[in-house]
């Protein structure tokens, strides 16, 4: 299997690793790959690119709309795509405000959730809300049937299997006993015995209009339940599909390489497809060719002979020598982190059906030309 | 003109993912315990790995002593509510009781703040306490560090009355104390690093008042070739003179002389988002710099190399 049929064979596809790994700049190029060579319509679905990046193809800025890569960018980039590149950026903020307005059973409760001071804070800071609403924006996007392929870049999680459990902690959240029992005294003027207590403490501690606010906050809240948990269920289903599959990015550093590691395994657990694992900035194989190594360490040891039998007009003599020394010397360092590299992919490799590896390009990727090279190089 | 960073007392180091921002967090712990300040190492990060960079077992809530004035610690939200339920409220008993704390946890979750108060709030009140000299924080990535600093305001902005908010007053005025409290912020001379490093320092001056203290830059790498090197170097890259270099080393030369010009392109690139770098900060704003250390993985080894790289610039 090679990445251009696997992504020809799905219509959603997530991509998934650390932070610092490369996964935002891999989604767009394998969506750009896709659009160029498979043909149809193609999204990307990012959620916070560089600022180049949006530039890179050709955009003033992504924003919750999606906007089409011109067929301009991509003749600056020298190609002639079959299908056409989309692209849209995740504004947490207003899905959910979006999310609010559908589920809410009426003007007023939805009017009263978006001016709580709570939901203002959660829906704006609270780090979990955005795993959630990737999920539905991506649920959303793909029930509108307006793309053939959607190629979705997860947001930087602390924990990198967060978001694939979004969807289930939104709708336990709300469904959960504990919360009903929070909210027990304010819908009834009864207090529990069991309650007591703890509302004591926690008004001692917080104050009493802050756990008003909360009440509030909550009770709005349950009022969409069916529609949130019905919701985050069909999401669930979504990416358990067979038309949904995950691509594990990550680079041969020691931590991104465990974590990917960790998100394999997650994968497996939950019975997702784990379709490639995409290893990002890779060095040259070279660095570890053994005939090379000998060339290299005589060059850093001992390069005055060398220098000696070298025609005179390559230099002045000293510099010539030190010259030959810091090339055998830079190929030896980078020999350790290349071996080091290859230690760790040989750990990674056996893990999916597709494996790739991204060279380490010497310059960065800041257009569109930038991304299809690095598409290219792992696409067929 | 800032004050030194290790002259203050409580340190955020955060940055980018993949930066080395654990690294250089455990080496600053490291040179501060060096120069004899009583030092709390604490890693926010559950799943961080703090502990690999100094050899030692992954460490708890309660600190423990890997060196002589090193201490290492790791935050748990849940830990740091019943120390604080049982020192600041003088609450013993109800600390203990179960459900009591699993309430808490789950208001930890719904409500934004909490998590992050309790971390920020158990940091403070060790630098308040002056139970360490130091505290250096291996704190969340960019992205959440904003957040996890505001999270005193914010508690302040929802609840208006109550213990937690006498509470939030002080924390508020250590966070905001340049003398006390800064922010390190990691980068490696690369694209994104850099221009999150840039956009970070604006949201922290507008939606915080932690001053930042100090940027670290990672993983610099050397210039290869001096004056007039470099001519050479092309010279030698020449077909005929490549040959005559394969003849008078007796082996393949391509290889070493690509990957020698692979490491040139790779410094002038990091180069240009270095400058940027300067170019995007205020001129009195202090830059550490740190070589890139080819090293085979992490370890009290490279930590301590680190350190010394760092009490170079600081001038040690």
């Amino acid at each position: 299997m090679r990445l251009d049929e696997l992504l020809a064979a799905k219509e959603i596809v997530v991509t998934c690793g650390s932070g610092g790994v490369g996964k935002t700049t891999t989604a767009a190029a394998l969506a750009a790959m896709a659009a160029i060579d498979n043909g149809g319509k193609v999204l990307v679905l990012t959620v916070d690119p560089a600022r180049r990046l949006a530039n890179a193809m050709g955009l003033e800025a992504f924003g919750n709309v999606e906007t089409r890569v011109t067929a301009a960018a991509f003749a600056e980039a020298g190609v002639e795509p079959r299908g056409e590149l989309w692209a849209a950026m995740l504004d947490t903020k207003q899905s959910w405000d979006d999310l609010v307005r559908r589920h809410a059973p009426d003007e007023r409760t939805r009017d009263l959730i978006l001016a709580n001071p709570l939901y203002q804070n959660v829906t704006g800071k609270f780090v979990q809300s955005h795993d959630y609403i990737a999920m539905e924006r991506l649920y959303e996007l793909h029930a509108s049937g307006k793309y053939d392929l959607i190629v979705v870049d997860t947001p930087p999680t602390r924990n990198a299997i967060d978001f694939l459990e979004a969807p289930e902690r939104m709708a336990d959240f709300f469904s959960s006993r504990l919360l009903r029992w929070l909210l027990a005294p304010y819908r009834s003027r009864f207090m529990s015995m069991a309650s007591k207590p703890f509302y004591q403490v926690a008004d001692r501690i917080l104050g009493s209009q802050f756990l008003q606010d909360i009440a509030e906050f909550f009770m709005l809240f349950q009022t969409m339940y069916d529609g949130f948990v019905e919701r985050a269920r069909a999401v669930e289903r979504l990416l358990h599909d067979r038309r949904t599959t995950f691509v594990v990015v990550t680079t041969l550093d020691a931590a991104p390489v465990h974590e990917a590691q960790f998100f394999v395994q997650a994968l497996r657990e939950r019975k997702l497809h784990l379709g490639a694992v995409v290893m990002n900035k890779v060095l040259p194989t070279y660095l570890l060719d053994r005939d090379a190594t000998k060339v290299a360490t005589k060059l850093c040891d001992d390069p005055a002979p060398i220098a000696d039998a070298l025609p005179a007009d390559v230099g002045e003599r000293k510099a010539v020598e030190r010259v030959l020394h810091e090339v055998g010397e830079s190929f030896l360092n980078f020999q350790v982190v290349a071996k080091r590299e290859s230690e760790q992919r040989s750990e990674l490799g056996a893990t999916a059906e597709v494996v790739a590896t991204v060279p380490y390009f010497d310059t960065d990727i800041y257009d569109l030309a930038g991304l299809i090279r690095l598409g290219s190089s792992i696409w067929r | 003109m800032s004050p030194p960073i290790l002259d203050r007392r409580l340190l955020f180091v955060t940055g980018k993912g993949g930066v080395g921002k654990t690294t250089v967090a455990a080496a600053l712990g490291l040179l501060a315990a060096r120069e004899g300040k009583r030092t709390l190492v604490c890693e926010v990060d559950a799943k961080g790995n703090l502990a690999d960079f100094y050899e030692m077992a992954p460490p708890g809530f309660d600190p423990v002593q890997v060196q002589p004035n090193l201490h290492v610690m790791s935050m748990d939200t849940e830990a740091s509510l019943k120390e604080y339920l049982s020192l600041q409220l003088k609450l013993p008993l109800l600390a203990k009781i179960g459900p009591l704390a699993r309430t808490f946890d789950f208001l930890a979750n719904a409500a934004p703040g909490v998590k992050e108060i309790l971390t920020v709030g158990k940091l403070g009140w060790e630098v308040r306490e002056k139970h360490y000299d130091l505290v250096v924080v291996d704190a969340p990535a960019t992205g959440h560090i904003v957040g996890q600093l505001r999270a005193p305001q914010a508690i302040n902005e929802l609840v208006q009355v109550g213990l937690v908010r006498d509470q939030t007053g002080w924390l508020k005025d250590i966070l905001a104390d340049p003398a006390q409290t800064g922010v390190v912020i990691v980068a490696s001379p690369e694209e994104m690093p850099v221009t999150e490093s840039l956009e970070l320092i604006d949201r922290l001056h507008e939606e915080t008042d932690v001053d930042v203290a100090s940027l670290v830059v990672n993983r610099v790498l050397p210039e290869l070739f001096g004056r007039g090197e470099e001519e050479v170097f092309e010279r030698l890259r020449e077909p005929e003179m490549a040959g005559a270099l394969a003849t008078a080393a007796g082996g393949p030369v391509e290889s070493v002389l690509e990957a020698a010009r692979l490491a040139v392109t790779l410094r002038r690139t990091r180069a240009g988002h270095l400058a940027r770098l300067r170019a995007g900060v205020d001129p009195t704003m202090p830059i550490l710099y740190v070589p890139e250390l080819f090293a085979r993985g992490h370890g009290l080894r490279v930590t301590n190399q680190v350190a010394d790289a760092l009490g170079a610039e600081l001038g040690f």
